[in-house]
């Protein structure tokens, strides 16, 4: 499958869509506001408009995960090139991009949510270039991620972000924002520079032969990583279950599990969520935490599936750990977006459970529940801003009967509310519903400790919903003004994509499930096989 | 022998410029006091045309004088990188309002500038240990008058007397570490010391405490950790241009120094089955260990005790400890790449230090503060600036997509290559501790606001601008290409006499 524009080609447009705008962004007068607003909004929805063609065009027989004929819209030019020395091989990285069902709708995910972004960031009125220019670059760097196939390329891309990250909720934050920054930067640093180290050592393990020159090289070609005979024998991940391969892949782990995140290592996200302007909350719930599932998938499993396998059930019970934990902190909350925050915490749960399973029923569903949590969870803290905007508080106890007082409001709360839940006829069901059940077939007890999570999901999901919005109306809010036509255009495209995955989710699951599948077999036919022999 | 000398001439031509040159400005200053635009555009002149016939030395791999000079590949890139970064400190002074106020003495400046150009051309290619030690010297001598070159300010008397009492010491311990080695040895020569050394007759604890002692002045010269106490004194004494100008070309000088010492004295050539690139050492010289010691200290105590510093040029000299304790990261890998990482991290370190100490001037020349208190809310008032340093400042963390990420980046490429994993981890990690009092400047200039809010924009004349960007510009660029200043790092890495 290609697709190209002005003999560019498609995904090359959408990660460097945002940059172009954000040249313009900066180009524009700063006393001309809503220009800058305008613009950005442009090129996110030109972005949205996009992704809907590749969603479209995307041919959903074809698995990719490990085969680059069938990577789609792959583009893959040569970027560096050293060449070799007598006593050092040549350095070649590529710049090579594509798309399969894993990344698929992530990249419709992210071209969705910034676009909503944009919209929820229109009353922002200070320093308006530098957060609209900020903004559209970490678009790039998401989208980046979710495209590249060459690891240096994913890397930079996946570092690109933190900086972007750093000032928006540094400079547009609330009070303690410095220190939910700085948290956030340098965990998520430290993430990544493990994930450098085991990237090094995939390098040096990897060897192909370079079809221009007919040596062998080292690659960065992350679809080479997967495959077995390309290691070289001796080399530092050569062989299956050594000592190297799993301290490499609890380092890679380690890396991912910061940006999902994972239990013990989820202490920055409350901080960052609460501490954030609504719009980046968005993107950090809706796009930046699908990153390390999804480089689970696209790069710790398919690459260590001796390792995944053997770690699996540690991974299903940090995934329980994550469900209950999350669910248990987030009913302890007085803070109306803290508490959404922990249950990000707790969704994240299940698709690691469900992953971690290892066969299509838990993929599939851990797949689909990073897209579903990435739309629901955006409209919960869209609805968290709305309110906040309003009242300009976000205690839970603060709130009652506003039901009544903002009846439109209340229906999309009410909607988001219920697919958190897990309610059948959402979205949010079909994907726990996938993940419990692979998890099921994997590791029972656990699945069950772990299903008692979606009692306390809907325990304090509604209780929130008691406190929030039922009740008696205090005085102090007599004058709340209903949401307003902006509001319901960010939160209208949400509210129609989770109820029609809910109620017809193949339309996502079509995309996912030949390369599910292809990636289930991969890890299994390759967990027993030696790497390099 | 008259005859070999004139004839090597030739190939010391850049050497032979600089010197040249440095007379003329101080004669010129001589004739017409008032002009320092003169004396600036003679010596930017004389240093282009030297960069000029550098271009000449490419591929010249032979010795001269006698085996006292190393013409290389290697020595030719260290040369590069010193007389670029002389070019930008002489450019830097022009625009430094603490230089210019000391008009009188102005050609002075100058020709110390340039003298410690032309002792560190030579120490790089030095290939005897008195050469060395005489060129390290001349170097020092220079670098102690020019860091004392603020005369009326008290803390630069203070750094330049701090830096000839340490810097005295150290040479004195390395010259009796000289000394012992010649005794051991017969010879001066660092091939010759190597041959001897090699067939293992010298006494070993000699030789051990003859190696650790070059090492001490070695150390000192590039502020490795336990031999960097002089350096935040100095620093923050001198005047910025000057420190800027050591933190670069002076540490540049001292690990070529050091790298050309450490490969031609001390490896093991006749050991045969090594993977290509890779050497050994000889048998009972345990330099490896001292210098891994060495520079997890450097980077691990630079790093951490930049954290606490409230004066930025303070900050910035731990922050340079730090850097040169990556660098010697690639000393201890023992290979070509290890050595080649070091020099494009040089390169790479020329443009974002020197541009974070340019951005550091310019400031102080308007707020006449290196406070990083007095840094809050510069973000809105001069946007490009603190952008542009923020960007140094990044790079000298070591993220992507700048060129501090790719100079970190070919260190551990080395370090992982040699299966050195442990060590790349400390370094890695010391990297995340970095950001958070890089990032600490950052925060203060675009998180925090400013005491006065009313502040006006600040605005820089267009020449101001240029050199920015020229140091800019690189910074971001070999982030993203660094396709020929690897390969260029990668030629250059051979030295005279060793394999």
């Amino acid at each position: 499958m290609e697709l190209k524009i002005l003999n560019i080609g498609v995904l090359t447009w959408l990660t460097f869509l945002p940059v172009l705008g954000m040249i313009i962004v900066l180009l524009i007068p700063k006393e001309q506001k809503s220009a800058v607003r305008w613009t950005s909004l442009f090129f996110t929805v030109a972005q949205v408009v996009l992704a809907f063609m590749v969603f479209t065009k995307f041919d959903r027989s074809l698995a990719g995960v490990h085969d680059a004929s069938t990577m789609q819209f792959s583009e893959l030019f040569n970027w560096i090139n050293v060449k070799s020395t007598g006593w050092f091989g040549s350095i070649k990285i590529d710049y090579y991009l594509g798309i399969d069902g894993i990344s698929m709708p992530m990249v419709f995910l992210t071209a969705i949510i910034s676009c909503i972004a944009v919209i929820s960031s229109w009353g922002i009125e200070k320093s308006i270039k530098g957060y609209f220019a900020l903004l559209l670059l970490l678009d790039t760097g998401m989208m980046g991620v979710f495209v590249s196939l060459d690891f240096f390329l994913f890397y930079i891309f996946w570092e690109i972000m933190l900086l972007p990250m750093y000032f928006l909720i540094g400079v547009w934050g609330g009070p303690r924002r410095e220190y939910a920054a700085i948290k956030f930067f340098l965990y998520t640093l430290l993430g990544s520079v493990l994930l450098l180290l085991a990237m090094l050592a995939l390098y040096f393990s990897v060897s192909v032969i370079d079809p221009a020159s007919g040596e062998k090289i080292h690659t960065f070609n992350m679809l080479a990583m997967m495959n077995p005979a390309n290691y070289d024998a001796n080399s530092l991940l050569a062989g299956i279950s050594t000592s190297w391969r799993y301290i490499a892949y609890i380092a890679m782990f380690i890396g991912f599990a910061i940006k999902v995140p994972i239990f013990p290592f989820h202490t920055w996200l409350p901080d960052a969520h609460v501490e954030a302007p609504t719009a980046i909350s968005v993107i950090l719930a809706g796009v930046l935490l699908k990153m390390g599932t999804y480089g689970l998938l696209r790069i710790a499993f398919p690459m260590f599936p001796d390792a995944a396998v053997h770690f699996a059930y540690p991974l299903a019970f940090l995934g329980f750990i994550n469900i209950i934990y999350g669910a248990l902190c987030a009913m302890a909350q007085k803070d109306f977006k803290k508490l959404i925050a922990y249950s990000s915490v707790s969704h994240m749960g299940i698709v690691i459970l469900g992953i971690a399973a290892m066969n299509t029923q838990g993929m599939l569903g851990g797949m689909l529940q990073m897209f579903n949590h990435g739309t629901i969870t955006a409209m919960l803290f869209l609805i968290v801003g709305v309110i906040y905007d309003r009242a300009h508080t976000r205690g839970l106890d603060d709130f009652g009967g506003l039901m009544n007082k903002m009846p439109n409001y209340s229906g999309v709360m009410s909607i988001a509310f219920f697919a958190a839940i897990g309610l059948p006829g959402l979205s949010g069901f079909i994907s726990e519903a996938f993940s419990f059940l692979g998890a099921f077939q994997s590791f029972r007890w656990l699945t069950i400790a772990s299903a008692f999570g979606i009692v306390l999901t809907a325990g304090y999901m509604l209780w929130t919903l008691q406190r929030v919005f039922l009740g008696t109306l205090p005085e102090k809010w007599n004058n709340l003004t209903d949401i307003n036509s902006r509001e319901l255009a960010m939160l209208i495209p949400l509210t129609i994509i989770v109820i029609i995955l809910g109620i017809y989710p193949n339309l996502m699951l079509d995309v996912m499930n030949t390369s599910a599948n292809s990636l289930v077999d991969f890890v299994k036919m390759n967990s027993t096989v030696s790497f390099g022999n | 022998m008259l005859d070999t000398i004139l004839n090597n001439l030739s190939h010391i031509v850049p050497e032979l410029i600089v010197t040249a040159t440095l007379c003329v400005v101080l004669l010129a200053h001589l004739i017409s006091r008032k002009s320092s635009q003169l004396l600036t555009i003679l010596s930017i002149a004389g240093l282009f045309a030297a960069l000029y016939s550098l271009t000449s030395n490419f591929g010249i791999n032979i010795s001269a004088f006698s085996g006292m000079l190393s013409i290389d590949p290697f020595a030719t890139f260290f040369k590069i990188v010193i007389v670029l970064s002389t070019i930008v400190i002489v450019l830097m002074s022009r625009f430094s309002d603490e230089v210019n106020a000391e008009q009188k003495t102005i050609g002075e400046y100058y020709f110390l500038i340039l003298s410690m150009c032309v002792a560190m051309m030579f120490m790089v290619g030095s290939s005897n240990l008195i050469l060395m030690y005489l060129t390290l010297e001349l170097s020092s001598l220079t670098s102690y008058i020019a860091s004392g070159f603020t005369r009326k300010a008290k803390d630069s008397s203070e750094a330049s007397l701090k830096y000839l009492l340490y810097g005295a010491f150290s040479s004195g311990v390395m010259l009796y570490g000289i000394s012992i080695i010649y005794g051991l040895t017969g010879t001066l020569d660092i091939a010759g010391v190597n041959q001897v050394l090699v067939q293992g007759s010298a006494n070993n604890l000699a030789l051990i405490i003859a190696s650790i002692f070059i090492l001490v002045g070695f150390g000192y010269k590039i502020s490795a950790v336990p031999f960097h106490f002089w350096t935040p004194d100095v620093y923050e004494g001198a005047p910025l241009t000057i420190t800027a100008y050591l933190s670069v070309a002076s540490k540049a000088a001292g690990f070529a120094m050091m790298m050309r010492a450490f490969k031609v004295m001390f490896i093991d050539s006749s050991v045969m089955n090594l993977p290509a690139g890779t050497w050994t050492l000889i048998n009972g010289i345990h330099i490896q260990n001292a210098l891994m010691i060495f520079s997890v200290l450097t980077m691990t105590l630079g790093n951490l005790v930049a954290i606490w510093q409230k004066n930025l040029k303070r900050l910035l000299a731990y922050s340079s400890i730090a850097q040169a304790g990556y660098m010697l990261l690639g000393l201890v890998v023992l290979s070509n790449d290890g050595f080649s990482a070091v020099m494009i991290y040089f390169v790479v370190y020329l443009f974002m230090n020197l541009g974070a100490f340019y951005v550091v001037l310019l400031i102080a020349n308007k707020i006449g503060s290196e406070n990083i208190d007095d840094y809050k809310g510069l973000g809105r008032r001069n946007p490009f600036l603190t952008v542009a340093l923020a960007v140094f400042l990044v790079s000298l963390t070591g993220l992507p997509p700048t060129a501090g990420f790719i100079g970190k980046w070919m260190i551990f490429i080395s370090l992982i290559n040699a299966k050195m994993v442990g060590i790349a981890v400390i370094g890695v990690l010391n990297s995340v501790i970095s950001l958070y009092y890089y990032i600490r400047i950052i925060r203060n200039m675009f998180l925090r606001d400013g005491v006065d809010q009313t502040t006006p924009v600040i605005e820089y004349p267009l020449a101001q601008k240029i050199l920015l960007l020229s140091l800019l510009v690189p910074t971001l660029y070999f982030g993203l290409f660094f396709n020929e200043l690897v390969q260029f790092a990668q030629i250059s890495v051979s030295i005279f006499g060793s394999k």
